[in-house]
């Protein structure tokens, strides 16, 4: 009987998925304004996890506090369960090993080249490999993006689509194990965000990483996402998968649908 | 008796209300104006208050990040290679200024001083009186104004940019301490290279000045410095150089202060490397005041 009991208890907590992020209760106010408000959401290990919202809805500041960029007023945030807010310095730089954070302009460093930007993480993450094993893995991970020949360029030389790429080459080239995407597919033409949206899907199949993808582009949401969760002035609006929120009869999220899809037109108009 | 007092009575009475109800109405009609004006005052005094409060949070600000760039300049992981490559952007992009502004110093002091030498006799006290004002005032302080424009403009524009940008935010969520990486190694380079910054130009300057010496005259460059030389001693130079260390500290840390806390939009980068440098002449034409008192008392 006991054999049963607890063969029946493996077996639950094998199917319950296991946590890579948690945050619970989160809230964060800029002076008056309230911008995250009791915010409680969990990231799941291998999952793609989309989050959808205006601008304003607090889906920045929300990525910006789990790696500690920003600090809550309220609330927790465990990252592979331990509690961020307490953790000391040497700590939190480890856990930050451990994330990959693309943001939205890119941030590639201005003063050094591609080469030079690849490097920079890598030396200090990965401080025992060889020049030349670290120059084969900057070869491995810029034609995982499709940008062989920009070694030598400097981030000026690039262009938008490009820039997003070889930053998120920067980003996985320390293999980590969890990666935010902040608003990748954002002043890009549609080609270039689907594009992007390929690689995202791509970085979590070669690299098995866990992902909380900030948007409002509902064509990066509709390619990436496992499931989804729409911030409405700081707080949980709806969470499902996609279908749920196309067939969704709410009126805040069929207007916020149909005007993605008017945008989009206008953009595959305006790019021919 | 009873006519009397009816006249009297009003006498009294217009008495009354010219003197007292009259006034008293004056007033109470100008009593919303008053509180007007009460408006006003607590308003400006607000203001005030606000603008107090908004200087005592900056110098707080300020001296945390002074703080904090200090606890981490004693840090085991020096960033040295970005030491050194900071030290020759400052060296190498300044040089050039530093050589035309040095030796046109020369130059012009001793051209302007000749004629005031000359109504005295003393114009052999001229290679000596120029050596020690560029050694002890103008090389130094001039030096470092330029400094301050070219060097602390540049740091204020380049870390502005990169906040903007999220840069910055880019390095430490890769498990870098931008405070270490970023200033700590430009502020330590400053340091450094803006004392041989000023000899150089002190140098320069003496040169200039023996070129001016020789515009309306013949001296010979042995003759010209040993005249100079025979002035100017060691504790001519110490004082003079210590101060060049503060003021290299400031620019650089000033530099990185501005563009660090920098605000979002690109109209912040150009107000950040403008403040830089009015707060850094500032502080550089301070803290000279203060070297030079010292060196009094001391000496």
């Amino acid at each position: 009987m006991t054999n049963v009991k607890t063969e029946t208890l493996i077996k639950e907590t094998a199917s319950i998925p296991e946590h890579v992020i948690e945050i619970k209760n989160l809230s964060k106010s800029f002076a008056d304004l309230d911008v995250l408000k009791n915010l409680s959401l969990n990231l799941y290990k291998g999952e793609n996890l989309v989050i959808l919202g205006k601008s304003g809805s607090g889906k920045s500041v929300l990525i910006k506090c789990i790696v500690r960029l920003l600090n809550p007023d309220q609330g927790t945030i465990n990252v592979f369960g331990k509690k961020v807010s307490s953790l000391k310095r040497k700590e939190l730089a480890a856990m930050r090993k451990k994330i990959g954070f693309l943001f939205q302009s890119g941030a590639l460093y201005d003063s050094m080249t591609i080469q030079q930007n690849l490097e920079f993480p890598l030396k200090r993450i990965k401080k025992n490999l060889t020049k030349k094993e670290m120059n084969v893995k900057i070869e491995e991970v810029l034609e995982n993006v499709g940008l062989t020949d920009t070694l030598a360029k400097m981030p000026s030389e690039l262009s938008g689509g490009m820039r997003k790429r070889a930053s998120l080459a920067r980003t996985i080239i320390v293999d980590p194990l969890i990666m935010l995407y902040d608003e990748p597919t954002t002043g890009l033409d549609p080609v270039t965000s689907d594009g992007i949206s390929e690689l995202i899907n791509k970085v979590q199949e070669k690299y098995k990483t866990s992902s909380i993808i900030i948007t409002h582009d509902i064509e990066c949401a509709r390619a990436t996402a496992d499931r989804i969760i729409m911030l409405k002035d700081g707080e949980v609006y709806m969470e499902g998968d996609i279908d749920d929120f196309e067939n969704s009869t709410d009126e805040m999220i069929t207007a916020f649908f149909k005007q993605q899809v008017y945008q989009g037109q206008k953009k595959i108009k305006k790019n021919g | 008796m009873h006519s009397l007092n009816i006249p009297l009575s009003l006498q009294f009475y217009k008495i009354f209300m010219v003197k007292i109800i009259v006034p008293v109405k004056k007033i109470i009609t100008k009593l919303p104006d008053l509180s007007k004006h009460a408006i006003k005052l607590s308003e400006k005094t607000l203001k005030e208050t606000q603008k107090a409060n908004i200087f005592f949070l900056e110098a707080g600000n300020f001296f945390l990040f002074l703080s904090h760039a200090t606890r981490e300049a004693f840090s085991r992981q020096f960033e040295f290679k970005e030491f050194l490559r900071q030290c020759y952007q400052i060296g190498n992009k300044t040089l050039p200024l530093i050589s035309v502004t040095g030796l046109i110093m020369g130059l012009v002091l001793t051209i302007q001083s000749r004629p005031v030498l000359a109504d005295f006799g003393a114009v052999s006290m001229l290679p000596g009186m120029v050596s020690l004002s560029i050694i002890r005032e103008m090389g130094p302080v001039i030096t470092a104004l330029i400094c301050a424009g070219k060097i602390g403009s540049g740091m204020g524009a380049e870390l502005g940019s990169m906040k903007v940008t999220e840069q910055i935010d880019a390095m430490e969520v890769s498990a870098t301490n931008p405070m270490r990486f970023l200033v700590v190694t430009r502020v330590m380079a400053a340091t450094l290279m803006i004392p041989i910054l000023v000899l150089y130009a002190d140098a320069l300057g003496i040169m200039g000045s023996w070129a001016g010496a020789n515009i309306k005259g013949s001296v010979s460059f042995t003759l010209f410095i040993s005249q100079a030389f025979r002035v100017v001693d060691f504790m001519d130079f110490l004082p003079a150089v210590i101060k060049t260390f503060f003021f290299g500290a400031t620019i650089g840390i000033i530099g990185c202060y501005k563009g660090f806390t920098a605000g979002k939009g690109t109209e912040s980068v150009g107000k950040a490397a403008n403040s830089a440098v009015v707060m850094a002449s500032l502080l550089v034409i301070i803290i000279d005041l203060i070297a030079v008192q010292v060196t009094d008392m001391l000496l």
